[in-house]
Formats: structure tokens, sequence, C-alpha cells
């Protein structure tokens, strides 16, 4: 029936995306949204309570399980109107109540700080393993978390901060949140002072824009884990480009030395992706042989995992496996720089035609 | 009289309309306004969103000016207004916005810069969307090729770019209550924008992008190459890069990708064309117009354009990347049918084989999928 088709309305494909939502999300485990920031003090708890706020407004039932003991004045109103289930003091340490929460049964739980090892004799040793149980009871979480307690941030973390740092959270736990929101602001501005106390400002404010940005690329991070898993789900098999991927493509004659030097450049200052790989050979000879291990030696003290990969055709092989990687940058050596061979029908001409969305950097070997 | 110096530019970055852009600088304004700084609205834009609105209680308002186009009117912020009555700080929303034809300046960018260079500190909002170099980015990742869209040297001007994040599926469920207003809500769908994956891929951006400001912001050079990693970049080579223009359309999309590697390499960068008459007076007027379209949108990005004369391509490149201590040279793809106006295979052949002392980047298409 012609007359019943029609453009697609905003709500059409609101209808949708619900739907789609509803179907990837079953109802029985609480939903989990974390707000992440890299300093205290950029406003994570008044936006976390705020969106608390904004729940209840809705109708929703709210409480607090947990409330830094210090809190900005901004977010004292909005705390005064909720409900607060107090933390237990135990020998001296303090824990969110989980078995009141549970007890209490609230649609919506707010934990203000996830990076907190609970005293001993608790029912579990950390925080974030008390929220894992408040999620399996089937109530949804709020909560925040400052970058410096990522788990596997902690050495980059130290380097910057020079301070230690011993109750983390892992990161698969944050990646499993339904939802991660970073809080950016910029560090509050220095005031006026001595020229040896500006030394310590600048340096101050150097640490806070080097965790700002961690915090910005861990974000950027999960939700490149999340597009990926989208993208899967729905057998989607577009790539973005919106993360910067490098693959490196060792050959025995490349100038590997040249090529990782730029690529790890490249990857870093783009806070990309590197990949080194080769594409196995039949028939090798020993010199090509051993010109390869060289290479891969190289690989391998750069610290680069280097992929295997096979196939009868190399180019169409690099390009599968960067299809599948999503590769935005192809690092080649080209033998055929030294001679007088054609482009046309030549294994780059390949990569270059067919590799879409692909940039190929073609370096002398 | 004190001496003039030029006022400073924060501005809110998110990935999308509705994500709260507007709502969070005008709350910076009214803490601003709170500690007793002279501020006042040069423009804003009210969508019908109470909430936003709301927060602009009690801040002085610049009022618009009327601009006639055609039959119509149309209103414009006011800058000659906001000069005169020259506050310590002025919100402008919608950085990217293009006046209307006939005002003073054609971009609302422009009248910022204007704002700044008298001193008044700037507070605005964009989304990634409109940032030159990411064009081809957004079109390969929504279909959208945006027309309004700012050169990345005037964000980079900026003192603070601050993400204002929030998630798709908050954004979904702010459009379905209706916080978002209307018409914001018809463009998001309209544009396609709306998918998830798109909103996601976005945010993504916004987000990589938001961390490179970070990055270029930090004091010293060494701390910036410290900062991905924590560890010293060591003895890094300083990277020239040098990007052809040819008549091929695809040029666009090649000065883009070359602007944005040299800012995030934080290398120079240089456009030529190659001609053997040394300027385009011999070529056909469309060939002509548009070589000429591509070195103004690169002067436009802040990259320096040169004309070259020599009879063959590629030598004439490669001499004067090699004289200048190039390290990259950008090429659009070789073409594939005699007809069209790009570099030919042997050209770029050619290339690869002389510039034995350079890496050769050769750039590809970003097409949305289906395309």
């Amino acid at each position: 029936m012609a007359s019943e088709i029609r453009r697609k309305t905003p709500e059409d494909y609101l209808r949708e995306c619900q739907a789609e939502e509803e179907a990837a999300t079953p109802k029985t485990e609480g939903h989990l949204k974390i707000f992440l920031g890299y300093a205290s003090g950029v406003g994570k708890s008044f936006r976390m309570l705020d969106e608390a706020r904004r729940r209840r407004e809705r109708g929703q039932d709210v409480v607090v399980g947990a409330i830094q003991p210090q809190v900005p004045e901004e977010v004292e109103p909005l705390l005064r109107k909720l409900e607060v289930v107090p933390l237990k003091i135990v020998g001296g340490g303090t824990a969110i109540d989980v078995d009141a929460l549970i007890q209490r049964h609230p649609a919506t739980c707010v934990i203000d700080g996830l990076a907190y090892d609970n005293p001993p004799g608790m029912r579990n040793p950390t925080r974030w393993q008390d929220v894992k149980d408040l999620l399996e009871a089937g109530i949804n979480v709020i909560a925040s978390i400052n970058v410096q307690y990522v788990c596997e941030l902690r050495e980059q973390v130290e380097a910057i901060t020079g301070k230690h740092v011993d109750q983390t959270v892992p990161l698969s736990f944050i990646q499993s949140a339904d939802e991660v929101e970073i809080v950016d602001a910029a560090p509050e501005a220095p005031m006026e002072r001595s020229a040896d106390e500006q030394v310590e400002v600048r340096k101050r404010e150097e640490r806070l824009s080097k965790l700002r940005e961690l915090a910005l690329v861990v974000t950027a991070d999960i939700v490149d884990h999340q597009l990926n898993d989208y993208l899967e789900r729905h057998a989607i098999k577009q790539h973005f480009g919106a993360h910067e991927r490098i693959l490196v493509c060792i050959t025995p004659r490349a100038n590997l030395q040249e090529m990782m030097e730029i690529a790890q450049i490249t990857a870093r200052r783009f806070h990309g992706e590197l990949i080194v790989a080769y594409v196995k050979q039949a028939n090798i000879s020993p010199e090509d042989q051993s010109a390869l291990d060289a290479r891969l030696a190289i690989a391998n003290a750069a610290g680069a995992h280097v992929e295997i990969l096979e196939g009868a055709d190399p180019a169409d092989v690099i390009l599968a496996f960067a299809r599948s990687r999503g590769i935005t940058q192809l690092f080649v050596g080209h033998s055929q720089r030294t001679g007088l061979a054609r482009l046309k029908g030549s294994p780059l001409d390949k990569l270059i035609w067919e590799g879409h969305g692909i940039d190929v950097c073609v370096f002398p070997q | 009289m004190t001496e003039l110096h030029r006022g400073k530019l924060k501005i809110f970055m998110g990935y999308a309309a509705g994500v709260g852009k507007t709502y969070k600088m005008l709350e910076e304004a009214q803490d601003l306004k709170a500690s007793g700084v002279d501020i006042v609205v040069g423009y804003f834009e009210p969508h019908g969103r109470k909430e936003t609105i709301a927060k602009t209680e009690g801040l002085e308002i610049v009022p618009r000016k009327t601009v006639q186009y055609r039959d119509s009117l149309f209103e414009e912020m006011n800058t000659e207004a906001i000069l005169a009555r020259h506050p310590r700080v002025c919100v402008v929303d919608e950085f990217p916005h293009t006046n209307v034809p006939g005002s003073e300046r054609s971009k609302r960018w422009e009248d910022v810069e204007v704002l700044l260079a008298a001193g008044i500190d700037v507070l605005t909002t964009m989304n990634i969307q409109h940032l030159e170099s990411l064009n081809d980015h957004i079109w390969q990742i929504s279909g959208i090729r945006v027309r309004e869209t700012i050169p990345d040297w005037v964000v980079q001007q900026a003192n603070d770019v601050v993400m204002v994040d929030l998630t798709p599926r908050a954004l979904l469920n702010r459009l379905q209550r209706g916080v978002v207003y209307e018409r914001q809500k018809a463009e998001i769908a309209l544009q396609n924008f709306f998918r998830e994956q798109t909103l996601v891929a976005l945010r993504e951006l916004a987000l990589r992008q938001a961390a490179h400001e970070v990055e270029q912001r930090m004091g010293s050079e060494q701390a910036r190459f410290q900062a991905a990693d924590g560890a010293t970049a060591g003895l890094r080579k300083h990277h020239k890069i040098l990007v052809l223009v040819t008549a091929d359309p695809k040029t666009a999309m090649v000065i883009r990708r070359a602007k944005r590697v040299s800012d995030f390499l934080g290398a120079e960068c240089f456009a030529v064309a190659v001609q053997a008459t040394g300027d385009l007076s011999g070529l056909p007027a469309p060939d002509r117009e548009a070589i000429e379209r591509h070195l103004n949108f690169a002067r436009n990005l802040h990259i320096e354009t040169r004309i070259l004369e020599g009879e063959d391509v590629a030598s004439t490149l490669v001499d004067f990347g090699r004289r200048n201590q190039v390290t990259q040279i950008f090429l659009t793809r070789p073409r594939r049918k005699a007809w069209s106006p790009a570099l030919s295979r042997d050209s770029v052949q050619r290339v690869l084989g002389i510039a034995k002392d350079m890496l050769i980047v050769i750039v590809s298409d970003r097409e949305p999928a289906g395309k």
C-alpha cells in the first residue's frame, strides 16, 4: 500500500532506538551510570546529585548510599532533598550498608566515590563489589570516580602525580557500566602569586592537565569499546575512523626503524592504537628470513605485538585485516620505489584503491 | 590608557544539539556574575527551552540587530553594540553560525575575533561536527556534509576547550521527554545524527579532540610529549608536510587531512600547485578556478601556499620538498579514468621513485557506508 509509505519522523526513530535498547538490556539487573572526573572539585558530586534530583522529580525512588566526607557548598541543597542511608562504621573504617540498601530497595542509589576498600570482615573487600551486589539486586546505581583510581592507569597516574595510589577499581568494571560520562572543566585559574609560588602553580596546573587529558582519553576508549560492541551486535561492517589506528606492515626490506618511529609518534599524538603485522610468505629465501627476523626483533623491542597473517595475496590479506581492525593509516614499505615498475596493477595500487578510509603511507626502503 | 590585551576565549564543545552546551555556558556566566564580573549576553539562542532560558535570568542582554536580506528580516549579534558596551566577558552562543549575507562579517567566529581583539573575554559553544579538519570524518560517520565550519586555528586560539558530555542514551531520553525543543529534535533526526552509532562515534571524536586540545595547551613541549603515556618521546625528528594541490575535487580532503596530521605532529604544512608557466593563466577556466579555490581554502586554514613553476609535476614537487626539508608529501589517489582531473598513476609512481628521502601519504576517500 503505497499510501502508507512515509518518511520516518523523529518519534519513529526514537521508538526504534528505545525498542532496541530495551531488547539489549534485560530488566533484572540494575543500570549503572558512572561520572568520571580528573580531580576533586571538577563537579562530579554536583552532576551526580543533580541527576539524582532529576530522577526524583520524575517520581523515582532515590536514596544516597555513600557521599564524600566533605561535600562542596553547592551540593548541600541537593543532598538535603535526598534520603541518605548512612555508611556502616566498622573498626574505624566505613563501608556502604549493602544489606540495608537491598532491603530498602530504592529504584536508584547514589554512590559518591567508588574506589574504597572495605574494612575487614565485610561482605566484599571493596566498594565496587558492593555496587555489583546492588546492581544484581536490581537497584540502579549512579556513581562517581576520579581517573586516578582506575587500576590499570595506576602507573601513568603515579608518573604524573608522584603519589602512590592504593585503592583502585578495575577498568573492566567501569567499562561494564551502561553509561560513563566525563565531567570536564578547566583547572582552576591560579591567583596572582610570587615567582616561587608561580612555579608551583604551573606544575600543579600541568599535573591537572595531564590527568584531565588522561580522563578524556579513557572515556574516549570506553566509548570506542561501546561503539565496536554496538557495531558487532548489529552486524554493521562500517568503520568510523573516530579512533586513529595505525597498521605497520613488516616486509624483509622495510625500513622498520623509521616506520616504527613515526608510527609511534603518530599513535601517541593522536592517542591512537598501533598494530604491527606481517604476511607469512612461502618459500622465503634464507637472506630474507634473517632480514625479517631482524625486523621482528625491532618491533618486539619497541614493545609492539606482531600479528602474523596468512593468505595467497598479500594485499588482500592486509586489506581484510585492516578492515577488521578499523585501520585508518597503513604504513608500508615500497620496494618499487627503487625500480621503475608500474604502479598500475601492483599490490600498492590495490592497497590505495581498495582501502576505503585508509590512508596509505609509503616509506622508502 | 591601559595596555590593550586580547580577550580570552573559552569554548564549550559538544557532539550534538541537546547535550547541554548552552546550559553549561550560562551556568558559568551566572557564576562569573555572582563573583562580580561585568558580563553580558551578546547572543543567545533560546530554542524555547525553559531550563536554559531560566539560566539567563538576571544577565544583561545586548539586543540583537535586525538585518534585512531580500524581503525578510533576520536577527544577528550586534557586535558594534557589544564593543560600545565593552563588558569584561561576553556570552556568544553558536560559534559556527553564518551571518546573513550583507552583514559586516560573514561568520560569527569573525565577530568573536573582533570582540577578543578589543580585549573582551568570550564564552561560546560549538559541536565537534563544525571543526574544519574533521569535515570528511563527519561525512564518513553521518553521511552529512557540514557546511558551517570553523578553521582549526580558530579553535586552537581558544584558551580552553571544555567537553560538555552526555551519553547518547541520556540524549535520546531528553529528546523523548521533550526537554530538547522541537526544532532541535527535528534537526538531529533529519540530519541523521540521530542514529545511535552516529552519536557514539561523534562523541568519541569530540572526546579525543578535547584530549588533544588539553595536550596542546600544556606548558612545555616536553610535558606535551610525555602526556600521552608518561614516557619521554626521545629525540624527535621535526616534521614538515607538503600537499600537492590539483584541480581534483578530492584536494580539499587531502588539505584537511594534511592539516590535521601536521597539527597533531606539531609539523609545518605547505600546499603547492605545479604549473609549467608558474601561474594559472594557461589553464582552462574550470581547472583554474578549482585550483584557486583549493589554494584559497588552504590559506584560510593558515597553510602557506605557492604555485611552483615546472613542466614535470613529480620532480618539481620533490625538488621543492627537498629544498624545504619536507619529510612527508600528501597526495590524492591517482586517477583511474583518463578524463579525471586527478594525478596520473605515472606521476604518483614518479614521486614514489624520486622522493626516497620522504614519506609519501596517499589520502583515501572517507565516505559514508552505502555511498
